[in-house]
């Protein structure tokens, strides 16, 4: 029942889709503003009429499906194949529920829901765009969800039975069973789709022509939240793999995380542009290629990931039609908005002019080099696809990247310390020569400081010596006002750039200073590492719910501080069979003590057996995701100043126009209703 | 010149962009051309060896009954080997991966060196059942020799005769 009650919400949905995009078309049928006749923009009215509460409906019944899966999901119920493939009834309450988003159809379900959630909110709050490009971003909107349903109900229904139940269920991959897939997924994948609220309304306001600082400060808000999650769910990606992994690694450069970041470097830039649209009326084609580039990037990262064309063209092949159709509807939303904008592009009034030495011409620079970035990463993944193609294959990695991108971050860096600090429009850069020379010194005695220590990579010690700069430089801005003024908004930019100087400092860091120690330690043994003396107690088997490991008792002491316990494992998960490796970690101010345990060693010299031990001290490696929360929390801030000056402008527009009908009632003749 | 900038900032923003992507993509197909010496089957290593302390990956299958483990416990030797009958020997110190068995397959990072082993500072076998790495998709324990011939022009061909 559970199951045919879903599929039912969702055909319905799709439905509601279908009514959304037709009505909110519709309401654009009466040519362009100032055209109509008082006849024509009612009627246009009447059909854009359904087209809101079609997308909140909508949203309802998305949400609801979802929910179902989640119930199937809590209670393993057997007879929904999903469950079955999936689920196992002896697994922890929590990775039950985490697991319904923890493979294709369900994350899929997933996307939908927060696709349908986020347009339900957009078609429910947003009253300050003109109703036609109201009705324009609906039906865009409309048309995106409809391809996703069609996608989801088509090829990969959540809800399907199984003819026969069986006893048990298969299991989730171990790797999975972590409170990381309880965060990480649903976080980017809100980031991935409040983009599509982006996309929708640069459609909308392009169809329209309305691109205006009103359009931006409309914007702003779903571009900041969506990249705030988008950043929230890179972090926890980030660090889930590091300690789940085992390998004591950050970043891959795996396709899978190029998918995520992708997406975040085009609205990163997004976001800077759509600010100065909102301030300065300029960048008005450049934010909408952003937008679209922006989802373009979430659907392509979703292709990427659930159509298998990542682990194999292989796996494409054996199921054609999933990876096809995700790639038929990337080539119609991609193709289309693309066609729209190359139509409409043209007849979008030049904004206002700004010089390069302006704090606009800063920001363009770094979205000139964020798309280069972007572009550098696009081709690094998408290479081995193409030479796969000619049976050629190819490994791209670290080298290719850390390089290729560091060519275009550092300037980006280097501009991005000094952009805020210059004025609208046009700027003498001598006004700053003070600051200029100040950042520059901070960045050579920093580099100068650790090249005497030791021997470094140059991108290690330029990453250190442009993170402090960059720490500094993201307060300059405050410097001369009264900081109990300073907007919310402007304390969010500095809390983002400095977070952005934390984590660049935390790579740097970990990739300059990190030491590692393996050893073959019997019980009773001792080695050190980083300043960290690591004794082994003892090696025994433990078990959990549905799993039994090796566990290692690691004393672990720096200096004279009271010995902490590490208790790295060796897990074998039964459900299904498969080894994993659960380090162990001890976090201080400035770094992690990392420990894995490995196998078993042989015998030493006095036939004790021994087990491979593998330590890392990494100094200040949790900065980077420190710098990652401080970034997004800079979002939250941001957002949370523009709601703030929307909502006091809202109040004294509401008691002027209070104050404007008290006039009226006193005169006799009333004034003409303000234009809006 | 100033004069033609001003009227035309827009033209010139769109310019700056394309010279930045055009310069992105340069430098992308450049130093991906690089990398297309970055993987090696054993065989390429023995026909074109890479310069010892390049850093490069190495991928093939882990030859059966191959692995040693030194008296220091974290040591280990195998030998790999791909589609021909060229192998590669490889010392590794440090903690298998969880999926590294004989007969399986492997990618490893590191360099060679002049003795002509390969020193790997990470190995990158199967994560989990359904994982493998993407170089090694297409190879598995049960291969016959190939006509290295086909491979010729591939850099670093993998596919598997069936």
């Amino acid at each position: 029942m559970i199951a045919e009650l879903g599929l039912a919400a969702l055909w319905l949905s799709a439905a509601l889709a279908v009514l959304q995009m037709v009505s909110g078309a519709l309401g654009l049928r009466d040519g362009p503003d100032g055209q109509n006749g008082p006849d024509g923009k009612a009627r246009a009215q009447s059909y854009a009429i359904y087209a809101r509460p079609a997308a909140v409906v909508q949203a309802f019944l998305a949400v609801l499906a979802f929910g179902l899966l989640l119930y199937a999901f809590a209670v393993t119920d057997l007879s929904i194949k999903l469950v079955e493939t999936n689920s196992h009834s002896a697994k922890p309450f929590i990775y039950k529920l985490t697991g319904t988003w923890g493979n294709h159809e369900g994350s899929m379900l997933l996307w939908v829901a927060v696709l349908a959630l986020s347009g339900g909110l957009l078609a429910g709050l947003e009253r300050r765009l003109p109703e036609k490009t109201m009705s324009a971003t609906l039906a865009v909107q409309g048309f995106v969800a409809l391809g996703f349903y069609a996608f989801l109900i088509l090829s990969s229904n959540p809800f399907e039975r199984l003819p026969v139940a069986p006893l048990e269920g298969s299991g989730l991959n171990p790797l999975l069973q972590d409170i990381g897939l309880a965060i990480h997924p649903p976080t980017l994948y809100v980031g991935y789709v409040g983009l599509s609220i982006a996309f929708s309304l640069c459609m909308g306001a392009l169809i329209t022509r309305q691109v205006t600082p009103e359009f931006a400060k409309v914007l702003r808000p779903w571009v900041l939240g969506a990249w705030v999650f988008l950043t929230f769910g890179i972090t926890a990606g980030s660090y889930w793999a590091y300690y789940e992994l085992g390998w004591g690694g950050w970043w891959f450069w795996d396709p899978v995380e190029n998918a995520s970041l992708m997406p975040w470097l085009a609205a990163t830039a997004l976001l800077h542009s759509v600010s100065v649209l909102a301030a300065r009326d300029a960048l008005r084609t450049w934010t909408i290629m952003l937008g679209v580039l922006a989802f373009s990037m979430s659907m392509l990262g979703t292709f990427l990931v659930r159509s298998g064309v990542l682990t194999s063209v292989h796996a494409f092949a054996v199921d054609p039609e999933r990876g096809s159709f995700i790639l038929a509807l990337l080539g119609l939303y991609i193709g289309g908005s693309l066609a729209i904008f190359a139509v409409r592009a043209s007849s979008i009034a030049e904004g206002t002019r700004f010089t390069a030495t302006s704090r606009e011409g800063a920001l363009v620079f770094n979205n000139v080099m964020l798309s280069a970035i972007l572009a550098i990463v696009l081709l690094g993944t998408l290479y081995p696809l193409l030479t796969e193609a000619f049976d050629v294959r190819v490994s791209v990695g670290p080298p290719y990247f850390n390089p290729a991108g560091a060519i275009f971050a550092i300037p980006m860096f280097a501009v991005m310390a000094v952009g805020p600090l210059l004025r609208w429009k046009n700027d003498n850069p001598g006004r700053i020569q003070f600051e200029l020379k100040a950042l520059l010194a901070i960045v050579i005695a920093v580099i100068a400081l650790v090249a005497i220590l030791g021997d470094y990579s140059v991108l290690s010690l330029l990453g250190l010596g442009m993170a402090i700069a960059l720490a500094v430089a993201a307060f300059l801005p405050l410097r001369g006002r009264v900081l109990r003024r300073v907007p919310l908004a402007t304390w969010g930019m500095v809390m983002a750039h400095f977070g952005v100087a934390v984590s660049l400092f935390g790579m740097a860091s970990e990739s300059a200073f990190t030491t590692e120690r393996l050893a073959a330690m019997a019980p009773g043994d001792a080695t050190d590492t980083g300043g960290w003396t690591i004794q082994l107690e003892e090696v025994s088997p433990v078990a959990g719910p549905n799993w039994t490991a090796m566990e290692a008792r690691i004393m672990a002491s720096r200096g004279d501080e009271e010995p902490t316990l590490l208790t790295p494992q060796a897990r074998n998960f039964w459900s299904p069979p498969q080894p994993t490796s659960e380090s162990a970690l001890i976090t201080r101010w400035n770094g992690q003590l990392y420990a894995v345990i490995g196998d078993r060693a042989g015998v030493d010299a006095r036939g004790r057996e021994r087990w491979q031990i593998r330590v890392w001290w990494k100094p200040f490696v949790t900065f980077i995701w420190y710098g990652g929360v401080l970034i997004a929390m800079g979002g939250i801030l941001s957002i949370a100043g523009r709601v703030r000056v929307d909502l006091k402008r809202r109040n004294a527009k509401k008691i002027a126009g209070q104050r404007r009908a008290d006039l009226d009632a006193l005169d006799e003749d009333k004034l003409p209703e303000p234009a809006e | 010149m100033a004069e033609l900038k001003a009227k035309h900032q827009r033209m010139t923003l769109v310019i700056l962009a394309l010279v930045a992507i055009v310069a992105a993509g340069l430098i992308a197909t450049w130093t991906l051309r690089n990398q297309a010496n970055y993987f090696y089957l054993p065989e390429q290593i023995a026909a074109e060896p890479p310069s010892v302390g390049q850093a490069v990956r190495l991928g093939g299958m882990v030859q059966a009954g191959s692995i040693t483990t030194q008296s220091d416990g974290i040591t280990v030797n195998f030998v790999v080997t791909g589609n021909t009958a060229d192998t590669v020997s490889v010392t590794y110190s440090g903690i298998l991966p969880d999926l590294f068995v004989e007969g399986s397959g492997v990618v490893a990072e590191g360099s060679l060196q002049a003795d002509g082993t390969f020193l790997a500072t990470n190995l990158l076998a199967k994560h989990d059942e359904n994982y493998v790495p993407r170089e090694l998709e297409g190879l598995d324990g049960h291969q016959e020799p190939q006509d290295a011939a086909a491979y010729a022009e591939t850099v670093a061909g993998l596919e598997q005769a069936r």
